[in-house]
C-alpha cells in the first residue's frame, strides 16, 4: 500500500504546480507599483511642529543622547521669551540605524519617524539632513500635542497657568 | 568534383544552422525555465531586460563575461580549462545524429534533415553521453578542492548508474524498430509512437534522462547552494557559463532523443514535420521544468537505491517482456 501512497504523493504535486501556474502572480512590481506603507511605519525621522505652527524641538539633547550610533547633533539656542530651540539640527542618515530610540526619548514629540523609506543617495554627504530638510509643517502622529500647554516655562500661558499644571514651587517655604 | 563541393557546403550550412539554433535555443530555454518557475511560484520571473525580459539571456552573457574569472592556483590548469568545454562539446556532438525532419528536395537533390544519418546512431548517442561524464569528473578533479572532487565523484556515480537504465530502456525501442538508426526508429513510429506501445520504457527513459542532464529531482551534481560541493564549486565567470549552457544544450539534446525514441519524432498531423519536432522537444523541456518546480531533491542514497533497485530491474524485465512479445507476434 505504501507504493500506491508514494506514487500518489509524487503525481499529485504536479497538478498543484500546474494549477498555480495559471494563477496571477502576487508580486508587487516595486518601482512602478508602490504600496504606501502604514502611517506608523518607522523610517526616516522628521521634526514636527505643534498645532500653532511653532517648532516642537526644545533642543534638550535627549535624542542625541539616546542615539546608539551618535548620528544626531544639534546646537541649543534661546529665544527672547526664554523658549529654547535648536539653532541647527543635523541627522546623518548614513549612520542612522532607524532604531527609533530618539523618537521614544523625545519629551515634546518633536522628533518622530515617518513612513518615507526610499531616500537613497549616490553621495553619503547627501544623506546628512539639516534642520530645514527635517522640519515639516504638521504635527506628525499626534497633531494636537503642544508641550508648552502642559509644562515648561510660560510661553503659551503664564507660568503654572495650564489646566493640568501646578504653580511654581516656593523654594523659600518648607511646605510641600 | 563540384558535386562533392556542393554536398560539403550543404553539410556546413546545416551545421552552422543547427549550431546557431541550438545555442540560442539553449539561451532562451534558461529564460523559459526562469519564467515558468516564476509563474509556478506565483511571481513574474525576469521581466526587466527588454520587453517581457526578452533580452535577459544577453544580459546574463554580459554578466558572465565581465565577472572575475578565478582559477585555483593549485589546480590543474590544462584540465581546468578543458573540462567545461568537454561538457558543452559532448552535448553539442550528440545532435549530429538527431533527425529533425524527413528529407527535403532542394534543387533536385535529396537533402536529409540530419547532419549524419549513422546506422548505429543509438550507440553513438549512448557513447557520447558516457563521454559527458568526463567533463563533470575532470571539472571536480582539476579544481583541486575536496568539495569539488567529492561532488565530481558523486555525480560520476549518478551519471553512470542512470546511464545503465537509459541504455536498457532503449533496447525495447531498438527491438521494436529493428534498427539502430535514429531515422529508421522515427519511421517505425509512423502509426503509433513508442511511448504508447511501451510506456514502461518511456517512463524509465524519461527518469534516467532527467538524471543524465542533472535536472531536479536528481540535481545532486550541482546542488547549487545547499550542498556547496558540486563539481563546479571552483568555477566562475565564462567557464561556469559554459557548464551552465552545456547543461541546457544537454536538456535540448535529451529532449530531442525522447522525441525521436518515444514520441514519434517529426510525425504529426496538419503541421509541418519540423514544427512538430520542435513542439515535442519543447513539451519535453516543459515537463522537466514542471518537474523541477514540483519535486524536492532526492537524498543521495535514495537516488542510488532508486537507480539500481527500481529502474534497472524494471527495464531489464521490460527488455525480457518486449522481446518475448515480439517473438510471439512474429509467430
Amino acid at each position: 500500500m505504501t507504493l500506491f501512497r508514494d506514487i500518489k504523493g509524487t503525481v499529485q504535486p504536479f497538478w498543484i504546480t500546474l494549477r498555480t501556474m495559471l494563477r496571477k502572480p502576487v508580486t508587487v512590481q516595486y518601482p512602478e507599483e508602490q504600496r504606501p506603507p502604514a502611517e506608523r511605519a518607522r523610517a526616516r525621522m522628521i521634526l514636527t511642529r505643534d498645532p500653532d505652527g511653532g517648532e516642537r524641538c526644545v533642543a534638550c539633547h535627549l535624542c542625541s543622547a539616546a542615539c546608539p550610533v551618535d548620528c544626531i547633533s544639534m546646537q541649543a539656542a534661546e529665544a527672547p521669551d526664554g523658549r529654547r530651540y535648536a539653532a541647527w539640527f543635523r541627522i546623518n542618515f548614513a549612520r542612522c540605524i532607524f532604531c527609533g530610540l530618539c523618537a521614544e526619548a523625545c519629551p515634546t514629540l518633536a522628533i518622530q519617524m515617518s513612513p518615507e523609506f526610499a531616500f537613497c543617495k549616490d553621495d553619503p554627504l547627501d544623506l546628512v539632513y539639516e534642520k530645514q530638510d527635517l522640519l515639516v509643517d504638521h504635527g506628525g502622529k499626534n497633531r494636537d500635542y503642544n508641550f508648552y500647554r502642559h509644562a515648561g516655562i510660560g510661553v503659551v500661558n503664564p507660568r503654572g497657568g495650564n489646566d493640568d499644571e501646578y504653580g511654581p514651587v516656593d523654594v523659600k517655604s518648607n511646605l510641600p | 568534383m563540384t558535386e562533392g563541393l556542393i554536398t560539403l557546403a550543404l553539410i556546413l550550412a546545416k551545421l552552422l544552422l543547427i549550431l546557431g539554433v541550438l545555442l540560442s535555443a539553449a539561451a532562451y530555454l534558461v529564460l523559459m525555465e526562469r519564467k515558468l518557475l516564476g509563474r509556478m511560484q506565483m511571481r513574474y520571473g525576469p521581466n526587466r531586460a527588454g520587453p517581457g525580459g526578452m533580452f535577459q539571456p544577453l544580459a546574463d552573457v554580459i554578466k558572465l563575461i565581465t565577472k572575475e574569472d578565478f582559477i585555483p592556483p593549485q589546480g590543474d590548469r590544462a584540465i581546468f580549462f578543458l573540462a567545461p568545454g568537454l561538457a558543452a562539446l559532448t552535448a553539442l556532438l550528440a545532435f549530429a545524429v538527431v533527425p529533425f525532419a524527413p528529407p527535403v528536395n532542394l534543387f533536385g537533390r535529396e537533402l536529409p534533415m540530419v547532419v549524419c544519418d549513422l546506422n548505429i546512431g543509438v550507440l553513438y548517442f549512448l557513447g557520447l553521453s558516457s563521454l559527458a561524464v568526463y567533463g563533470v569528473a575532470l571539472g571536480g578533479w582539476a579544481s583541486n578542492s575536496k568539495y569539488a572532487l567529492l561532488g565530481g565523484i558523486r555525480s560520476l556515480a549518478q551519471l553512470l548508474s542512470y546511464e545503465l537504465a537509459m541504455g536498457l530502456a532503449l533496447i525495447p525501442v531498438v527491438l521494436m524498430a529493428r534498427s539502430f538508426s535514429l531515422t529508421d526508429i522515427v519511421l517505425a513510429q509512423q502509426g503509433l509512437p513508442f511511448a504508447l506501445l511501451n510506456p514502461l520504457a518511456f517512463v524509465v527513459f524519461m527518469i534516467s534522462t532527467a538524471a543524465e542532464c542533472k535536472r531536479l529531482p536528481f540535481d545532486l551534481p550541482e546542488a547549487e547552494n545547499e550542498l556547496v560541493a558540486g563539481f563546479h564549486t571552483e568555477y566562475s565567470g565564462l567557464r561556469f557559463g559554459l557548464f551552465f549552457v552545456g547543461e541546457y544544450i544537454n536538456l535540448i539534446i535529451l529532449g530531442s532523443m525522447v522525441t525521436v525514441f518515444f514520441l514519434g519524432g517529426w510525425h504529426g498531423p496538419f503541421l509541418p514535420p519540423i514544427v512538430w519536432f520542435m513542439l515535442k522537444v519543447l513539451a519535453v523541456a516543459f515537463f522537466f521544468i514542471w518537474t523541477r518546480a514540483t519535486l524536492p531533491r532526492l537524498r543521495y542514497d535514495q537516488l542510488m537505491h532508486f537507480g539500481w533497485k527500481v529502474l534497472i530491474p524494471l527495464s531489464l524485465l521490460n527488455v525480457l517482456v518486449t522481446g518475448a512479445v515480439l517473438l510471439w507476434l512474429k509467430g
